[in-house]
């Protein structure tokens, strides 16, 4: 069953830019979803569509079977930089949107996020005060702790090291054991995509459009030395490389003569 | 239960506070407060062996003594109580106006650019040049002078409150708009606290421009006052009593500052503010 549905989207910006064409998903309840693809090919637009910030030219997307015309509640979303408000403490930054709960709900949530995300003891820490990294992990712990239904992640590691960016793997699926939400994350690490991800659309610029989907069936915790991880990933590479090649030229030029001479 | 990787030395760590460089104060900034206790000293010095009369320039213990008359008599407290007075009325107004003008024109792009060109050529007017104009239509009583002021505090109040409004973080305001806050919810959390330190900078500019303002309005007239200390020593050749004025002005106007930024302290303590200032 799906809880994401996009159907025949277009975006053409106002100033002509046409940043998606025609792009269907179906994402599954608890499903994970990877978005990899060249730099413009309108992921970041796709992202913002499904959050209700931008609103779609053409087609539409509904979530929970609700059609999507504004922010939507069961819509979360963690944006590259961490974007946390600098006057709020960390764990009044993650408790921003659950003012309409109670006080002490809200306490045990955003209580039980920190911890998850490994930041039990930074509740009453101002934002300055916390690297790169563990401020990421407080915009996810935000995104979180209003259990959205579909969380959308664009980029939100690619800003930190090798290292940081592993550790927030797993806390970022630590969260997401909890209460299982669809998850679509934009990434342009495709070990990372790799990593996370259940099925990983790979997507074709000018304009952005689906270009292949490639399903991930690996066990979790998953295993960056194994070869089924690596085959995966050699996979999704090549798509990748297929995608970013010119339309009328199916084979790569340096498969031509030329290029054997260069082997 | 931690299935995490590195909390281990986080959690160890404890919130950094603010460092003071060392429990002895910083030579240079004692030095800085020593200059111009001894260049006092000096001119005391010189005049008591007889190297100046001090005429023009009384000495320290002369200026004192002028003051301390005049507080005994109880009259250097009313010129105070006047002058603040002025102030602060001038002040609140000119603070008010400008807060609300200025997140008027930062608010709606079309209020801002009918309006701003206005208020811009109006700054650029010398505000002294209105004290005619405002005796005229205002009398040569508190109002004109009052209204002096505020004019002055008006301006920067003004541009800080538009341009922090204008310059607020569009990434904090897309914050707002996923969590679904209402227009009135964006503004008193994200907005106004936005824009809280820009405005506060704003207000501080406001006052000590109303302390500048605040001598011309006394000395174009008036029967008690600072500024009115001053005009008078002038008149009757007393430069004791203009120095003792000048230095009343300077500690006032020090004073009603370091008051603003310690009333406002608590507003403002998420900012990095002993890094910014060190
Ligand atoms: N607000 C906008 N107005 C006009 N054009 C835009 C706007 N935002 C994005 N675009 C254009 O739409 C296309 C897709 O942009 P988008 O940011 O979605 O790409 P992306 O896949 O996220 O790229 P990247 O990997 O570099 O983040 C680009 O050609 C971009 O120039
Ligand atoms: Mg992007």
């Amino acid at each position: 069953m799906s809880v994401l549905e996009i159907k025949h989207l277009d975006k053409t910006y106002s100033d002509g830019t046409r940043a998606l064409s025609d792009v269907s998903l179906d994402v599954g309840a608890g499903e994970i979803l990877g978005i990899v693809g060249g730099s413009g090919c309108g992921k970041t637009t796709l992202l913002r569509l499904v959050a209700g910030l931008d609103l779609p030219s053409e087609g539409f997307i509904s979530v929970g079977g609700e059609r999507i015309s504004g922010p939507h509640p069961a819509v979360g979303i963690v944006f590259q930089e961490p974007r946390l408000l600098p006057w709020l403490t960390v764990a009044d930054n993650v408790g921003f949107g659950l003012h309409h709960l109670p006080v002490a709900e809200r306490i045990n949530r955003i209580a039980n996020a920190l911890e998850r995300v490994g930041l039990a003891s930074y509740g009453k820490r101002w934002p300055r005060e916390l690297s790169g990294g563990q401020q990421q992990r407080v915009a996810i712990a935000r995104a979180f702790v209003a259990r959205p239904k579909v969380l959308l992640l664009d980029e939100p590691f690619s800003a930190l090291d090798a290292f940081t960016r592993a550790s927030l793997h797993e806390h970022l699926l630590l969260l997401w054991e909890q209460d299982k939400p669809t998850i679509v994350m934009v990434t342009h690490d495709v070990e990372e995509s790799v990593t996370l991800s259940d099925r990983v659309v790979v997507m074709k610029p000018h304009p952005g459009r689906v270009f292949e989907t490639i399903s991930v069936t690996l066990e979790r915790p998953r295993d960056h030395l194994t070869a089924p991880f690596e085959k995966v990933k050699r996979r999704i590479h090549a798509t990748l490389d297929r995608s970013m090649r010119p339309e009328n030229t199916p084979q790569a030029p340096r498969k031509s003569d030329s290029g054997a001479l260069w082997w | 239960m931690s299935v995490h990787i590195n909390t281990g030395t986080e959690a160890a760590q404890t919130v950094p506070t603010t460092v003071r460089a060392s429990r002895w104060p910083d030579p240079r900034v004692l030095a800085g407060v020593g200059l111009p206790i001894v260049i006092a000293l000096l001119w005391e010095l010189a005049v008591r062996v007889g190297l100046s009369d001090g005429r023009l320039m009384p000495p320290p213990s002369k200026i004192y003594a002028a003051m301390a008359a005049l507080a005994v008599s109880g009259e250097l407290q009313v010129h105070i109580a006047a002058t603040l007075a002025r102030v602060g009325a001038g002040f609140a107004f000119g603070a008010i106006a400008g807060t609300l003008t200025g997140a008027i024109a930062g608010g709606s792009e079309t209020i801002r650019r009918v309006i701003d060109p206005s208020l811009q050529a109006l700054r650029a007017v010398p505000s002294i040049a209105w004290v005619p104009l405002f005796i005229l239509w205002l009398g040569i009583f508190e109002t004109s002078k009052i209204a002096l002021i505020a004019i002055g505090v008006f301006f920067p109040v003004y541009l800080g409150v538009a341009s922090a409004i204008i310059g607020i973080d569009r990434k904090l305001l897309e914050v707002g708009r996923i969590f679904r806050l209402s227009r009135f919810q964006t503004a008193r959390r994200i907005l106004l606290p936005a824009v809280l330190p820009v405005w506060l900078t704003a207000l501080r500019a406001g006052l000590g421009l109303g302390f500048m303002f605040v001598v011309a309005a006394e000395i174009m007239g008036a029967s008690e006052g600072l500024g009115y200390l001053l005009v008078d020593g002038q008149q009757m050749g007393r430069p004791d009593q203009i120095v003792g004025a000048i230095i009343a002005f300077a500690l006032l106007g020090k004073l009603a500052d370091t008051l603003l930024v310690l009333l406002t302290r608590p507003l403002l303590v998420w900012q990095d503010t002993a890094r910014a200032q060190l």
